[in-house]
């Protein structure tokens, strides 16, 4: 069991490396336009709400610390705390969705979607064009995170009740730990997401 | 479209009494060399192919005698060899060398490819979906053939309405990528009268492989009085006009009263910009700042300029920069920016565009591009007189 | 020995279970393996037919046979599933699903059921790529520029895009069970300096998998949105820069080529050891150099836009890390050149193959060479040339690889043994004809032809034909180890555990072996390739 248990645990190491590159094709188109269209990074970044960036990243560090404690709880075979603490992930999780869509919807009211419903007002100096590849890295960026937290969701899901059936012990618990990787890897990408899409800028609006 | 253009421009290699060689005479290896580079690029591609062929043949050759001389009935025990250091020194040192040999001078033929002769004469080039449009400075304009004269340095600026295009010249051994939004460029240097293909090289759609032409070279007194053969002035008095019509004259004045920077003698010249940075003032910039000028603006202006993105397509730009550069270079018969009120719009398709505040004494309007929705401050009516 | 039919078949991995059931939810990843040699061979006959068209249509100059909109999709399908859905998966997902457990002393993967996924992935990404050829095809050739892919192409871009994002995760689970299999199930004394280097080979090849394939995914997938949505990341005149396309696709799609041709060295090092009975010269050295090529395969990717507009001092920088790439492949070739060296030579048919694959791939890595060098790249790039240098290293090199490997390994997989006189008349009908259809293509592409050309000027004719003749001797090539393949199926002569004598713990067991693979797991006390023990050895009674 020890050496499956290793076994699982690189590969989903490897998984999360591959999860980093496929990210990182995002940040790294993000990082050179940020250089080149500094001012409609700045104001692009202006037209977010920090609130709710600030609560949805607080949001997803609790489910982060409740996932640990699943994984603790499925370490000791406490049936109870795991399926316990595993359903406060899920719900902590369907939150910080519920706020994305909050935010989405606030974004396509105010015409801050690109393509499909593009008339922002106070662009300042920016040129549009360049705010609104802003907003298209933010839609493809969160939009990505959002689809690993459902596919998260869906993986606690299946965990809660295998749980509930008692699949886990002490001595078997190997997939609450790798879904636990998992879960902090998505949490670790939205800790840089939000800085570098809400924080752009020294000054916003209320 | 150039569906037929292979059958009816069959361009084929002439031989010394101008007759078409029949398809076995000569098979040729190589295109013609009818520029200064071809050469260097064609010694460059023997060197390689020399050693391609002694390293082939060398592996082939030691493989067939070892499978000759070493097979089982003659060799029926190998004899195990671990390796040995000396060697894979040898066979890493030797190749890293000659590999380090061939980046030197390709580096060097790329250099001197990227470095356009300061006195090179320029012709600018647009390509779109499938066909080039080739703008002489001196005025006239020619579809997918272009004239150039033998042995004057020649540089091809060249931008791209749509997709990705790319100006091929075998003769010419250059190539460059033809990009929407930016300016690339390619030099060369003609050194045989004749007319070679010119070919799109990167894949641009349907009639991608339509889009192809040819390379008129010609010697220097018939390519003068060949540019003076069109009807249209130089491009630099259509820039003129445009920068008339377009009001870019208003701010843009050479008396030093204006709201922009005055652009004579800025063309080519370093320019300051108010966040510190210095960029210089190439097609690239002065076409970035007709499209977008908030991107880089000069130290000590307010970023007050509306944009003109798309109003002015790139055959449009093209004169202007071809203005600014002319002012930059203090070409006579060219009009310094003096904003005129007697200035006849431009015969381009018009668009509408908002009635600024109009002079109080009934001159033809000037009209002034409409402020972009996102400049705070639009332009204020026209001082000029 | 006789296949008479009073003896009972002792059970192997084919005969264990019959049903089309326990073949589709199989976890024996030797079942696997030929589940992926079944699919990729048709889709490699698929792609070779859209070869065969753009052969057909570059016999005359004009653009007489298809319409220019067709011509363009055939080569841009036949790009898409000739890279992603043979290339790509063919030697790790046929040969190394089948032999790195075995070479590793494993019962099977580290992750059997993700093997299957990822079976499955292929196939998903395979009919929806399928799907999106029949109804209309894609014609943004298979490397997606934009602003074409993204604006201006009429075809289903979005699709194909799906089709082959859906597909890199079939490599990337590969990739992921290749590594963690190599790292954690090693038989005891299984050090890392014995491994076979086929192991090495495809370990090299699954780091790039892993690395690189998620790259062109998320590229993919930002063409498909900004052709959906309208946004212009990739588009100029909304802002977007065509170029950070460029970077973003060849960042893994340089690598790619890696992915391909790694595998396929490591069948060569195998075969040149056992056909020379010999150690292979400077295990080492070969070793590393795949691990070499591995890391510099990923500097390298903007020498793909010598003329794209990229900067001078970016152009030089990658052209200098090019030709450092190419000493790894340099050092393999003269050490498996060094191995034939006091070897005991014989010339059985996957020995054709793999000297075969070190003549041409040593053409095709020198014009690769050529196109390093920025000067000569200028001219050459976009033209026939280029298709040439690729097709030497793919076709001439890696094809040659995977033929030559299903010419080893095809008694471990089948039990049976193929004709040898049809398969040496195959390997020369493959080398004869393939030489014969690219080696002209090297010079009408110095002439000037550039490539993607649906018609093109009359001069470069003769060439043209020269190439298209030598396609139909390569068709023939290929389609005969279809038919004695499956002939030796029903009427070969069992071949034994090992026909070959070849070191290895794969020969080690039944042909075919069984769906464990081993009895016990083995032990391994000697260096990989230890020719001269088994060469001083009585023949081995034949396991029954």
């Amino acid at each position: 069991m020890d050496q499956q248990h290793e076994t699982a645990t690189m590969g989903m190491w490897l998984f999360l490396v591959t999860e980093i590159m496929f990210f990182g094709g995002m940040f790294c188109a993000y990082l050179v336009y940020r250089y080149n269209y500094f001012t409609a990074w700045d104001v692009g970044s202006q037209h977010m709400e920090i609130k709710w960036g600030a609560i949805n990243t607080v949001v997803l560090i609790c489910s982060s610390l409740t996932m640990v404690l699943a994984v603790h709880a499925a370490k000791l075979g406490n049936k109870k705390m795991i399926v316990f603490f595993l359903f406060l992930t899920i719900l902590l999780g369907a939150a910080f969705l519920g706020i994305k869509a909050v935010e989405y919807t606030n974004h396509w009211n105010a015409g801050e979607v690109p393509g499909l419903n593009w008339h922002p007002s106070e662009l300042g100096n920016a040129d549009p064009r360049h705010v609104a590849i802003f907003f298209s890295l933010y839609f493809c960026m969160t939009g990505m995170h959002a689809l690993h937290m459902v596919i998260g969701i869906g993986l606690l899901t299946w965990l809660l009740i295998r749980a509930q059936k008692g699949d886990f012990t002490s001595e078997y618990n190997s997939p609450v730990e790798m879904t636990g990787l998992y879960w902090h890897f998505v949490d670790v990408v939205w800790i840089y997401l939000f800085p570098l899409l809400y924080l752009v800028s020294h000054h916003h609006h209320s | 479209m150039n569906q037929d253009a292979h059958k009816q421009r069959p361009l084929t290699i002439h031989d010394k009494d101008g007759l078409r060689p029949n398809m076995w005479q000569n098979l040729p290896l190589f295109p013609e060399r009818a520029s200064t580079i071809a050469g260097h690029v064609d010694a460059l591609f023997l060197f390689l192919v020399a050693i391609t062929i002694f390293f082939t043949l060398l592996v082939a050759a030691l493989i067939v005698v070892f499978a000759i001389r070493y097979r089982k009935d003659r060799q029926p025990q190998a004899q195990q060899i671990h390796g040995s250091m000396a060697l894979e020194i040898t066979w890493t040192v030797i190749p890293l060398a000659i590999t380090m040999v061939i980046f030197v001078w390709g580096a060097a033929i790329y250099f001197m490819e990227s470095r356009p002769p300061k006195d090179a004469m320029e012709i600018y080039a647009v390509g779109k979906q499938w066909m080039w449009k080739f703008q002489h400075v001196e005025g006239p304009r020619e579809i997918n053939t272009l004239h150039v004269p033998i042995d004057r340095d020649v540089r091809l600026i060249m931008t791209s309405q749509d997709v990705i295009h790319d100006v091929f010249v075998p003769a010419f051994r250059v190539k460059a990528d033809v990009l929407p939004g930016r300016y690339t460029s390619i030099w060369f240097r003609a050194t045989k009268p004749g007319r070679y293909h010119l070919f799109c090289a990167e894949y641009c759609g349907t009639q991608h492989s339509g889009m192809i032409g040819e390379v008129v070279v010609m010697d220097q007194a018939e390519y003068a009085a060949w540019t003076q053969s069109g009807a249209d002035g130089s491009l630099a008095s259509t820039g003129e006009k445009y920068f008339q019509h377009y009001g870019c004259a208003t701010c843009h004045r050479a008396d030093m009263a204006g709201r922009g920077p005055n652009l004579v003698g800025v063309f080519g010249k370093p320019q300051l910009l108010e966040d510190g940075r210095t960029v210089s003032a190439d097609e690239t910039y002065v076409r970035e700042s007709i499209l977008n000028p908030g991107a880089k603006i000069v130290g000590g202006y307010k970023n007050i300029m509306p944009t003109f993105e798309g109003q002015i397509d790139e055959d449009g730009l093209i004169a202007l920069v071809q203005y600014v550069k002319a002012l930059g270079n203090g070409t006579a018969n060219v009009p310094v920016p003096v904003a005129n009120p007697d200035a006849a719009p431009y015969p381009v398709a018009p668009k509408p565009e908002p009635q600024m505040a109009k002079p109080d004494n009934n001159t033809p309007t000037q009209q002034t591009a409409p402020a972009a929705p996102t400049k705070k401050q639009g332009p204020t009516a026209p001082s000029g007189k | 020995m006789a296949t008479a039919a009073t003896v009972p078949e002792k059970t192997n991995y084919l005969n264990a279970d019959y049903g089309i059931k326990s073949w589709l939810l199989t976890t024996d990843h030797k079942r696997i393996a030929l589940l992926y040699l079944a699919s990729i061979t048709a889709f490699f006959f698929l792609g070779g037919f859209f070869a065969m068209l753009i052969r057909l249509e570059l016999l005359t100059p004009a653009g007489d046979l298809l319409q220019a909109d067709t011509y363009n999709k055939v080569f841009s399908m036949h790009g898409i599933i000739m890279v992603f859905f043979f290339l790509i998966p063919s030697v790790p997902a046929v040969l190394g699903n089948f032999l790195v457990p075995m070479m590793v002393g494993a019962k099977d993967l580290a992750f059997p059921r993700i093997n299957l996924l990822s079976w499955y992935i292929y196939i998903l990404g395979g009919c929806i790529t399928l799907y999106a050829m029949i109804t209309g095809g894609v014609d943004t050739g298979w490397t997606f520029y934009t602003p074409f892919s993204t604006t201006f192409s009429n075809t289903n871009v979005v699709l194909a895009a799906v089709g082959v994002f859906i597909n890199g995760f079939s490599s990337i689970f590969t990739g992921l069970n290749f590594i963690v299999t190599i790292h954690r199930m090693r038989a005891p004394g299984l050090t890392w300096n014995r491994l076979p280097l086929f192991l090495w080979s495809n370990y090299a090849a699954a780091v790039i998998m892993v690395l690189g394939t998620p790259v062109v995914a998320i590229t993919l997938l930002l063409v498909a949105f900004e052709r959906l949505f309208h946004f212009g990341i990739f588009n100029a005149q909304l802002g977007g820069d065509p170029l950070l396309f460029q970077h973003l696709f060849w960042f893994y799609s340089h690598p790619a080529v890696y992915i391909m041709i790694l595998p396929g060295m490591g069948v060569i090092s195998e075969v040149i050891c056992c056909f020379s009975r010999k150690r292979v010269f400077g295990y080492d050295f070969v070793a590393l150099a795949s691990i070499g090529i591995a890391v510099l395969g990923f500097l390298v990717w903007a020498h793909h836009m010598f003329v794209a507009g990229i900067s001078l001092y970016a152009a030089l920088v990658f052209s200098i890390l090019t030709m450092f790439v190419a000493i790894p492949s340099a050092i393999k070739v003269f050490n498996w050149t060094a191995t034939m060296y006091k070897g005991s030579i014989r010339l059985d048919t996957p020995m054709l193959y793999a000297i075969g694959f070190i003549g041409l791939f040593t053409i095709g890595g020198l014009t690769g060479v050529f196109l390093a060098a920025l000067g000569i790249d200028v001219h050459v790039t976009d033209t026939y040339f280029i298709v040439a240098h690729f097709h030497y290293v793919m076709v001439g090199g890696m094809v040659m690889a995977y033929m030559c490997g299903l010419h080893f390994w095809w008694p471990k997989i089948s039990g049976k043994m193929y004709p040898e006189f049809w398969s040496k008349i195959s390997a020369l009908l493959v080398f004869i004809g393939f030489n014969l259809t690219f080696f002209p293509q090297f010079i009408v592409g110095y002439l000037g032809m550039p490539r993607r050309y649906h018609a093109y000027p009359p001069e470069y004719q003769v060439l043209n034909v020269l190439s298209t003749a030598g396609a139909s001797v390569l068709a023939v090539g290929y389609l005969l180890p279809m038919i004695y393949f499956a002939w030796s199926l029903k009427y070969g002569p069992d071949a034994g555990n090992n026909p070959w004598r070849a070191a290895g713990l794969e020969w080690q067991t039944s042909s075919p072996p069984p769906t464990f693979n081993f009895d016990e797991t083995p032990v391994v006390t000697t260096e990989a390739y230890n020719y001269d023990e088994i060469d001083n050895q009585p023949q081995e009674a034949e396991v029954v």
